[in-house]
C-alpha cells in the first residue's frame, strides 16, 4: 500500500491543458522533487474538475484547498509553502467577483456547493487513467453485482424503475430502450456509446471520457448482460483525441484486469468493447447515422422506424445511448432505482449536466438535480453576466434548440418545460447571451452551421434550411421584406414536419424560437432597419457629434474608405455612402465623438 | 478478476490509497514540521510512520504535518488523535520510535507512556 501525506489533484481537462496545466504539473513536480517531498506527496492528473474559466486548477488533500489559475512560479510557491510548511497560500486562493469573500476548499465555492455529480461523481477526484482508483470509488462493483445476483430482467426493471431517460437530448426511457432490444428476436446484438457531441459549445460527453472513461465502459457491458451482447462499440469523433486516447486507455486496462474480454467474474459472461473513431460529420450524431459510419458506410440517416433497438447495427438489435446516459447507469445499480428517482422532477429523473458558455462569469462544467431553474443555474453557479451587462437569453441544444428569455428565469429546468417554451433540453449545451447579442444573427449563425453539417439526403434540410438562410441573411443586411417573418414561419414548420432525421426536424428551431421570443428584434431590422443590439454591420450608422468632436483628423486617417472629411480643428463629417461601418473610427477616437444610430 | 470477493479485496486495500481525499476524520497523525522539527529529523519520521502504516494496511489513518508547535526543544513531534478521545503527544520521536508508535499505538491501541510529553 502506498500512503502519502499529502495528494496534490490538478485538473487535466482539456480546458486547464489549453491553459497551460502541463507547464504548471511540471513546476509542481520539479519543486516537490526538490525538497525532497516526493516519497511524501503524490501528485495525481484528474480529468475536468467543472470550473474551466478558473484554470488550471489545483486541489490539495487532505485539507482539500483550492488553487486557482496558477502559473508554473504559483506551483514552485504552493510546494515551497503549502506543501513544505504547511502554509496555505492566501494570494492563489478563490475570490468571489460578488464580496470578494475567499474560499479556501472548493466546497465553500457557490459552483460546487450547489451541485449534485452523479454522472461526474469521479470526474477531477480520481486520476482517469487508473483503473486502481476508478475500482477504489466502488468502480465495477455495479458489474459484479449485476453478474453475480442479478436476472437479465431485474436489470432492466431497475433501469426502468430509475426513469432515467436518455441525455443525448430526446430524453427516451433507457430502460424500454433496453427492453425493447432484449426481446427482440436476432442475434448477435450489440451495445453503442454514442460520443458523438456535436452541438457548438457542448462538451459533457468528452469531459466524462476525459475524467472517468471506466464508467462507461462498466456501464455497456451491464447493459450488454442485460440484452444477451458480448460486444460494444464506442463512436467518438476525432477531434476529441483526449478522449480516444484514455479510451483506448481504460479499455486495455480493465482487459487487464478482467474486467472486459472472457468469462467477466468467472461467471461465463463476456463482453468487449472497441472505439470506431468519427470524421467529426454532426449529422454522425444521429443513431442511424452513426450506426451506418461504425459500418463502414457514409454517414447518413435512415427512416425510423425500425428503431435501432430492433434493427441497428448490421440489422441486428442494438442499444445506443450518449455518454452522460452510460455514466448514470453504476450508480443506479449500487444505490438503487428509488434513490435516483428520488432525484428531480416527476417524469424527468435524476441530475443534467450542462456545459455553461458564453455571456456568463463561471463558465464549466455543471451537474445539478432536473428541475434546478436556470436562474440558479445561471446566476447562484455561474456567478452570474459579466460586466453588469443584462441577461438577454439562454440557448439550449445547440442548432436543434432554442432561446429561453429573461422571462422564464425561473422556470424549473426538465424535458417538458424546455419542449414547452419551444426549446430542447438537447445534450446540455447553455450558450448564455446579455444584451449585447442580436437574436436574428444568432439565428443566422446556426442556420450557417446547419446548413455546413446536413448530410443533404433529404431535401427540406438541405434546400429548406438553405432557403431559411438566405431570408435571415437578407434581414440582417437591412433588405428585409414585410412577410418575411410569417416565411420564415411557414418554411420552419414544413422542414420540421418533413424532414428525415432529428438533426433536420429540429434545425428551424433556433429561428423559431427566437421569432417566437424576440419577435420585436426581427421587426425592427425589417421595418426599422435597426439593429437593436447593434450587431448587424450593415444596418448600423455612425455619426459624429459635432459638439465633441475637435478636429483632430485621427478618424479621417484611420478611414480605410476615405469616408471621413473636415477642416483641421473643425468638426469632421462621415460620408454614409462611402462608409464601411467598420468601426475602426470609433475605436481611434478619443474623444468619444463618434456614435451609432 | 476472476470472482466478485476479488474485486472487494482490491477495492478494500486501493480504497486506503485514496482515504486522503474523501475527507474523513478517523484517526489522525500529525507530525510537527517547522524549521525545528525538520532539522532534527521529522522528515525520516514521517516517511517511517507512512511506510509502517502502508506495510502493516492499517486503515482509517490520515497522516499529515502541521508546523511548529513551540516545543522546540522536544521535537520531532509526532500527535496521534483518535475521535473522541485525547490528543496523545511523543517527543524526541526518531524513526525507530516512530515505527514502534505504529506497532504499538496505531495497531494495539497501547500508549507509550514514557515517550509522551504532556
Amino acid at each position: 500500500m502506498e500512503l502519502y501525506r499529502a495528494h496534490v489533484l490538478v485538473c487535466a481537462g482539456a480546458g486547464c491543458i489549453s491553459s497551460g496545466c502541463q507547464a504548471v504539473k511540471s513546476a509542481l513536480e520539479e519543486s516537490i522533487d526538490r525538497l525532497g517531498l516526493k516519497r511524501e506527496v503524490k501528485v495525481v492528473e484528474t480529468g475536468c474538475m467543472g470550473p474551466c474559466d478558473l484554470g488550471p486548477v489545483i486541489v490539495v488533500y487532505p485539507e482539500g484547498v483550492f488553487y486557482r489559475q496558477l502559473k508554473p512560479a504559483d506551483a514552485v510557491e504552493i510546494a515551497e509553502e503549502h506543501l513544505l510548511k504547511g502554509r496555505v497560500v492566501e494570494r492563489l486562493l478563490y475570490k468571489a467577483p460578488e464580496d470578494g469573500k475567499t474560499a479556501v476548499t472548493s466546497d465553500q465555492i457557490d459552483f460546487f456547493k450547489k451541485q449534485t455529480r452523479i454522472a461526474l461523481r469521479n470526474t477531477g477526484i480520481i486520476n482517469p487513467e487508473s483503473v486502481e482508483e476508478y475500482i477504489a470509488r466502488d468502480g465495477y462493483r455495479a458489474l459484479g453485482k449485476v453478474l453475480t445476483s442479478m436476472t437479465p430482467e431485474e436489470v432492466i426493471e431497475c433501469i426502468k424503475k430509475s426513469g432515467l431517460r436518455g441525455r443525448g437530448g430526446a430524453g427516451f426511457p433507457t430502460g424500454l430502450k433496453w427492453e425493447f432490444s432484449a426481446k427482440a428476436p436476432g442475434k448477435p446484438k450489440y451495445v453503442v456509446c454514442n460520443a458523438d457531441e456535436g452541438d457548438p459549445g457542448a462538451f459533457m460527453d468528452r469531459s466524462i471520457l476525459e475524467g472517468d472513461p471506466h464508467s462507461v465502459l462498466e456501464a455497456m457491458a451491464i447493459c450488454g448482460y442485460a440484452i444477451g451482447a458480448n460486444q460494444g462499440y464506442v463512436y467518438v469523433r476525432a477531434e476529441y483525441p483526449l478522449a480516444v486516447q484514455r479510451l483506448s486507455l481504460a479499455i486495455e486496462k480493465a482487459r487487464e484486469y478482467g474486467l472486459l474480454g472472457e468469462n467477466i467474474f468467472g461467471t461465463g459472461f463476456s463482453f468487449d468493447v472497441e472505439i470506431r473513431v468519427g470524421a467529426g460529420a454532426f449529422v454522425c450524431g444521429e443513431e442511424t447515422a452513426l450506426l451506418a459510419s461504425i459500418e463502414g458506410r457514409r454517414g447518413e440517416p435512415r427512416p425510423r422506424p425500425p428503431f435501432p433497438a430492433q434493427e441497428g447495427l448490421w440489422g441486428k438489435p442494438t442499444v445506443i445511448n450518449n455518454v452522460e446516459t452510460w455514466a448514470n447507469i453504476p450508480p443506479i445499480i449500487l444505490k438503487g432505482p428509488e434513490w435516483f428517482a428520488s432525484i428531480g422532477t416527476e417524469k424527468s429523473k435524476g441530475t443534467k449536466v450542462f456545459a455553461l458558455a458564453g455571456k456568463v462569469n463561471n463558465t464549466g462544467l455543471v451537474e445539478v438535480p432536473m428541475g434546478t431553474t436556470l436562474r440558479e443555474i445561471i446566476f447562484d453557479i455561474g456567478g452570474g453576466i459579466p460586466g453588469g451587462k443584462q441577461f438577454k437569453a439562454a440557448q439550449t441544444g445547440g442548432p436543434s434548440g432554442g432561446c429561453i428569455p429573461a422571462r422564464y428565469l425561473d422556470v424549473p429546468v426538465d424535458y417538458e418545460s424546455l419542449t414547452q417554451l419551444g426549446a430542447i433540453m438537447g445534450s446540455g449545451g447553455l450558450i448564455i447571451m446579455d444584451e449585447d447579442t442580436c437574436m436574428v444573427d444568432l439565428a443566422r449563425f446556426f442556420l450557417e452551421f446547419v446548413q455546413d453539417e446536413s448530410c443533404g439526403k433529404c431535401s427540406p434540410c438541405r434546400i429548406g434550411t438553405k432557403r431559411m438562410l438566405e431570408i435571415v441573411e437578407r434581414i440582417t443586411r437591412g433588405e428585409g421584406r414585410d412577410g418575411d417573418i410569417e416565411l420564415l414561419e411557414e418554411l420552419g414548420q414544413g422542414i420540421k414536419s418533413s424532414a428525415l432525421c432529428g438533426l433536420g426536424q429540429t434545425a428551424p428551431n433556433p429561428v423559431l424560437s427566437t421569432i417566437r421570443h424576440f419577435r420585436e428584434e426581427y421587426e425592427a431590422h425589417i421595418y426599422h432597419k435597426k439593429c437593436p443590439a447593434g450587431v448587424c454591420r450593415a444596418l448600423m450608422v455612425y455619426a459624429i457629434d459635432e459638439e465633441k468632436c475637435n478636429g483632430c483628423g485621427r478618424c479621417a486617417l484611420v478611414c480605410p474608405a476615405k469616408a471621413i472629411s473636415g477642416e483641421k480643428k473643425k468638426p469632421h463629417r462621415i460620408d454614409l455612402e462611402k462608409c464601411l461601418r467598420c468601426g475602426t473610427c470609433m475605436e481611434k477616437c478619443k474623444f468619444g465623438a463618434i456614435y451609432t444610430i | 478478476m476472476k470472482s466478485l470477493a476479488e474485486l472487494d479485496k482490491l477495492r478494500e486495500k486501493l480504497q486506503e490509497e485514496m482515504r486522503l481525499r474523501e475527507g474523513k476524520e478517523d484517526v489522525k497523525v500529525v507530525v510537527t514540521m517547522g524549521t525545528c522539527g525538520i532539522a532534527s529529523g521529522a522528515r525520516e519520521v514521517l516517511t517511517a510512520i507512512l511506510e509502517e502504516i502502508g506495510k502493516r494496511g492499517l486503515k482509517g489513518i490520515t497522516v499529515t504535518q502541521t508546523g511548529c508547535a513551540g516545543l522546540c526543544h522536544c521535537e520531532p513531534l509526532v500527535e496521534v488523535e483518535r475521535p473522541g478521545r485525547d490528543k496523545v503527544t511523543y517527543g524526541h520521536v526518531n524513526e525507530k520510535k516512530a515505527r514502534e508508535i505504529v506497532v504499538s499505538h496505531l495497531v494495539n491501541g497501547q500508549i507509550i507512556k514514557e515517550w509522551t510529553i504532556k
